[in-house]
């Protein structure tokens, strides 16, 4: 994690720093004791196939908390998280490579708050589009800080 | 009646009854374990030297943290009215009042609030989506998740 970004900083269209992941059964079976889904398509392939998919699958929740994980490294240890809304378009299989994205969509000040909307995805490789996703976090504003000091 | 109607009928009785509260404790450990699976070096999540000196004065919870209180275990019990069929997360929305801490005492609420049944390629399917309600020990909301699942 670098610096603390501030709202002044940013503007629409800005990238947020990409994200690589390769989930691997391993991090299949830590995410599923952790998170308590143990859902077996997600462990054995026997049952993957059984239920119509080519092999093992990544929990949908796992690809997720990837996104949550690239917004809140984004914002900040000032930034605040306020909503994430995701949506799951295609299935990711184990051992496939993912790259998780994001860019500003908005921002506005509401009630001395200021308020960044960004969308977040997860891709593949060929740019091929898994998750969508849209977050709305707060940032802390330079403005607002000067007050604090004088 | 085909069988995935019937199966639907027995969900759309079910939709708007509150599940009996359940209570959740946040451990530090479980924080660690659930930040080492996504594989998340946020000090925010671990290190309590770091979170100590931060506005949160102790270690948080990553936010998809709070799917283990309430919800999987929600979702788990819809699951087994079909067993045979491919229990697909559609999506998540989380909405965040406030950090969950180590040492919070999570009540949970949860309940099926849409049910839907639509025709895919691969047959049809049916679309649930459950509402689960955080508060803590102070009775403070601490978030609010909706999530989408599909069975087919």
């Amino acid at each position: 994690m670098s610096g603390q970004i501030y709202f002044e900083d940013i503007g629409v269209g800005d990238s947020l720093p990409a994200l690589i992941k390769r989930p691997t059964p391993r991090q299949l079976v830590m995410w599923a004791g952790a998170s308590g889904e143990f859902s077996e398509m997600h462990y054995d392939k026997d049952i993957a196939l059984q239920k119509g998919f080519p092999g093992i699958i990544v929990h949908g929740m796992l690809m997720a908390s990837f996104l949550a994980q690239l917004i809140t490294d984004w914002m900040g240890e000032q930034g605040d998280l306020k909503r994430i809304k995701t949506r799951n378009e295609q299935f990711v299989l184990v051992k496939e490579d993912i790259i998780c994205k994001g860019s500003v969509a908005k921002k506005y000040v509401e009630k001395n708050d200021h308020y960044v909307e960004c969308k977040l995805w997860v891709e593949d490789r060929r740019g091929e589009r898994r998750v969508s996703a849209t977050a709305i976090v707060t940032l802390p504003g330079q403005e607002a800080d000067k007050d604090v000091t004088l | 009646m085909n069988e995935i109607s019937s199966i639907t009928e027995e969900f759309v009785k079910l939709i708007g009854i509150e599940a009996e509260p359940e209570f959740w404790e946040v451990e530090k450990g479980h924080i660690r374990r659930f930040a080492q699976a996504i594989g998340d070096p946020n000090p925010l999540w671990q290190d309590e030297g770091y979170a100590g000196k931060t506005r949160y004065s102790e270690i948080i919870a990553p936010p998809f943290f709070l799917i283990d209180a309430g919800l999987v275990k929600f979702v788990d019990r819809l699951v087994d009215m079909c067993p045979d069929k491919a229990n697909i997360n559609g999506g998540t929305e989380i909405d965040f009042y406030r950090p969950m801490k180590v040492g919070d005492t999570i009540t949970t609420v949860a309940k099926l609030s849409e049910v839907k049944e639509k025709t895919g390629k691969s047959g049809p399917m049916i679309f649930l989506t459950v509402e689960v309600t955080y508060s803590n020990q102070e009775g403070e909301l601490v978030a609010r998740c909706r999530n989408t699942f599909i069975r087919r």
